[in-house]
């Protein structure tokens, strides 16, 4: 009972909002379109300016972006613009293994913004152990967006593409479904949508490669890095949601990885933390880098304490290999 | 060899083409229409549940569909490359079987796609291969050569069907049964009446398009062979994938073509066509091509095994494990590379029943094979599968595709049914022809100044 009045309240505290928000929107139109009407009045609103420095060494004075616009064009892009990449950026991870203790936060914020299903992971975390002698790590591993990417080399037709800014996206409305990518990538990094889900929608309007939503039945998805709240300038679900702070997210040209809370310099930081690529071997050149799980502030079995006892078993098991 | 036929026997010993249908010839196409049917059944409800009705899963993503698939396109290819290599070897004996193996290209070549649009998870979606194509992709490699391939063999195989088609033009002409069969033969026969020129035209366009054929089928089942190759996955990466693929649809295209042609022996007493000799020669060939796959799989396996990389280890384990693969491996190794050599190469075990109990065992062994070499090396990625379902885990076909693939089977089966009906499924007139002696030197016997001169 008390769910329902719950559920009722929040109903109609939705309708409301809605009421309003429509309310809005048509004065908003309404206003619009008289301005469209009306060229000649060219009282612009006065914009507040902020001052840049260009590439080659010049001051000039900008717009000041909208409220949390750090990129324009601030929308999620669709079809064609959606695969040209965000100018001038070089996105880059850094996932530091001696914080993560498994609590998988990290996946439930990517699957909450990625409207997925429960056992869709787009950001898994592994146990792993890299020879005998040495402690068990947790190892998060989502798409590397590699440089020299075997998924996109192998589709058949261009419905995974690299971008400018190192994003490796998938296109739904072109995917044909075939897999050829999800068996091609070395790092286990993609998934397919098996089950039908209530909210997918094929060649919907709204949907755009760098948010992935709305989803689509039977065609691949991944780990998009999220551009989309990068022009917001928010981090990833992943990152923005992972309590310890593990991974950092940022811009190899600005040099500066971020978890949210503190930001560092990417290139000292690997430098000093001796970070790597997994599987470096392979020639892919990942746009993720690890930093390895020394003087690490939980022990490994913290992570376990969560699981079920199955789970526990196959972790453990595979470490055991 | 090369016994002289008559028109009028091998008519005769071929007539039930042209007899009315036989009650069990309409069973034989009812029960295959059913199996087909359920077959039909299930690819509704693939495309209407989607694939999650299938046993494939984020680790295993192709299953038994593209093991037939490879295999499928493997007979196709393994047919035409034979057809082209007898006919320009000019190889006496083979000239019977010339037809069987054109068949079995084509109506391969038809039934194998089928299974890489049950992979695909839209397949409505199939124009956007055509509408944006990425050369750098092995599928559109594959999409080129399966459709090249395709249209080579329809022409190639329709080629060797004139010279019938014209023959029974000929003798169903005047007969007030076959009228409608002859209007058809008339059409199909595209006005040949076997004059010296017309016969010369057709020798040259035949020659032509069987070697044009044997470099296709060779290229195009390499390029389906890097479909895996070009993988970075471990058991997959690996050189030897090219020929390798070639030689194991030529021995499963030698081995189908030895179970057509006892099939035929026993129903339609082609003894006389399909002898005891040539079970001989291709389970010989059967038996060399078991030693060579023997030969590739273990030289593939030893550089494998002799470094022990890890992921290489994990992988070769499981083939040797029996709770996991260890069984389906050991049994399928034993098929595809010693039992030939026991049942052939012993003469206490060597007969036509034999040979052609071994040729179907050696399908069996070699679709297992294809099998092995595809879901444990899609279920052992670098990075461990940490995974508490079971089913994505392990990949275990359901018989959504167990059903499709007994369909496709059954289309083959019914394909070679009902072409029965068409014309005979041995090539009369080309088994009728003489050999002419081929001249080298043609230059001297034309031009005498020539000869004179030098």
């Amino acid at each position: 009972m008390n769910t329902h009045d719950k559920n009722d309240n929040r109903r109609k505290f939705l309708k409301n909002v809605f009421t309003a928000g429509a309310g809005a929107l048509a004065v908003g139109t309404s206003t619009l379109l008289a301005q469209v009407n009306e060229p000649q009045k060219t009282t612009k609103p006065v914009k507040e300016k902020i001052k840049v420095l260009t590439t080659d060494g010049t001051v000039i004075e900008v717009d000041k972006p909208d409220n949390n616009c750090k990129i324009n064009p601030c929308t999620p892009q669709k079809g064609i613009e959606a695969r040209k990449g965000i100018p001038g950026r070089s996105f880059v991870m850094v996932i530091d293994l001696a914080r993560c203790k498994n609590a998988r936060k990290c996946i439930e914020g990517c699957q909450k913004g990625h409207d997925l299903l429960p056992d869709q992971e787009l950001m898994k975390v592994y146990l792993m152990k890299d020879n005998p002698e040495s402690e068990p790590y947790w190892f998060p591993k989502n798409c590397f967006h590699c440089d020299n990417p075997p998924c996109v080399k192998v589709c058949p037709v261009g419905a995974t593409f690299k971008r400018t800014d190192n994003v490796v996206l998938v296109d739904a409305d072109r995917c044909i479904g075939c897999k050829f990518c999800v068996s091609a990538c070395p790092y286990s990094a993609r998934i397919f949508n098996w089950a039908d889900k209530e909210s997918y929608a094929s060649n919907s309007p709204d949907y755009s490669p760098e948010t992935q939503t709305p989803s689509q039945h039977s065609v691949v998805s991944k780990c998009d890095f999220c551009p989309d709240r990068a022009r917001e300038g928010k981090l990833p679900y992943c990152a923005s949601s992972c309590p310890m702070g593990a991974i950092y997210f940022g811009d190899k040209n600005e040099d500066a990885v971020t978890n949210g809370e503190e930001t560092l310099r990417f290139k000292q930081l690997i430098k000093e933390r001796v970070g790597y690529r997994y599987l470096e071997e392979l020639g892919t050149d990942p746009n993720v880098y690890y930093l390895p799980a020394t003087n690490r502030m939980f022990p490994y079995e913290r992570g376990l304490s969560d699981l079920s006892e199955e789970k526990k078993d196959i972790l453990l098991k595979s470490i055991s290999k | 060899m090369n016994p002289n036929f008559e028109v009028k026997e091998l008519l005769e010993q071929n007539r039930y083409f042209i007899e009315k249908p036989s009650k069990q010839w309409i069973l034989k196409v009812v029960i295959l229409a059913i199996i087909l049917g359920i077959g039909l059944y299930a690819l509704v409800l693939q495309v209407i549940k989607g694939h999650t009705i299938t046993g494939m899963r984020d680790n295993v993503v192709w299953g038994v569909y593209i093991v037939n698939f490879v295999f499928i396109l493997g007979l196709s290819y393994a047919g035409a490359l034979l057809a082209g290599i007898f006919h320009l070897g000019r190889v006496e004996w083979a000239k019977p079987l010339q037809r069987i193996l054109k068949l079995i290209t084509v109506f391969a070549l038809i039934i194998g796609p089928f299974y890489i649009l049950l992979c695909l998870g839209r397949p409505e979606r199939l124009l956007n291969l055509f509408i944006y194509p990425r050369i750098q992709s092995p599928i559109i490699w594959d999409v080129t050569a399966i459709v090249t391939d395709l249209i080579f063999c329809i022409v190639y195989m329709y080629f060797t069907y004139i010279k019938d088609f014209a023959m029974l033009r000929d003798i169903t002409e005047n007969s007030e049964i076959y009228t409608w069969r002859n209007k058809m033969y008339k059409f199909l026969a595209f006005g040949y009446q076997d004059i010296p020129e017309q016969r010369k035209l057709l020798n040259q366009a035949l020659d032509i398009m069987a070697a044009i054929i044997i470099p296709t089928t060779i290229i195009a089942y390499s390029l389906l062979a890097w479909l895996f190759g070009m993988n970075l996955k471990v058991g997959w990466h690996s050189s030897i994938f090219g020929p390798f693929f070639v030689l194991s649809a030529v021995y499963s295209g030698v081995a189908l073509l030895i179970l057509i042609m006892w099939i035929y022996r026993k129903k339609q007493k082609l003894e006389k066509v399909f002898t005891d000799n040539h079970f001989l020669y291709l389970g010989f060939s059967l038996l060399v091509l078991s030693l060579f796959y023997g030969y590739f799989y273990f030289s593939d396996y030893i550089t494998d095994w002799y470094n022990m990389q890890k992921t290489y280890t994990l992988l070769w384990e499981k083939y040797f494990d029996f709770s996991q693969y260890g069984f389906p491996f050991v049994i399928s190794i034993f098929l595809v590379a010693f039992l030939p050599s026991i049942v052939i190469g012993i003469p206490w075990f060597r007969s036509v029943n034999s040979i052609a109990l071994t040729a179907v065992l050696s399908l069996v062994g070699l679709w297992m094979m294809r099998y092995l070499m595809i879901v444990p090396v899609l279920e052992t990625p670098y990075l461990p599968i940490q995974d508490i379902r079971e089913n994505w885990v392990h990949y275990s076909a359901t018989w959504i595709e167990w059903s499709l693939t007994i369909a496709g089977i059954a289309l083959f089966a019914l394909f070679f049914v009902f072409v029965g009906k068409l014309a005979p499924i041995i090539p009369i007139s080309e088994m009728l022809e003489k050999e002419e002696p081929e001249k080298l030197d043609s230059y001297d016997s034309k031009d005498p100044n020539l000869v004179t001169s030098t």
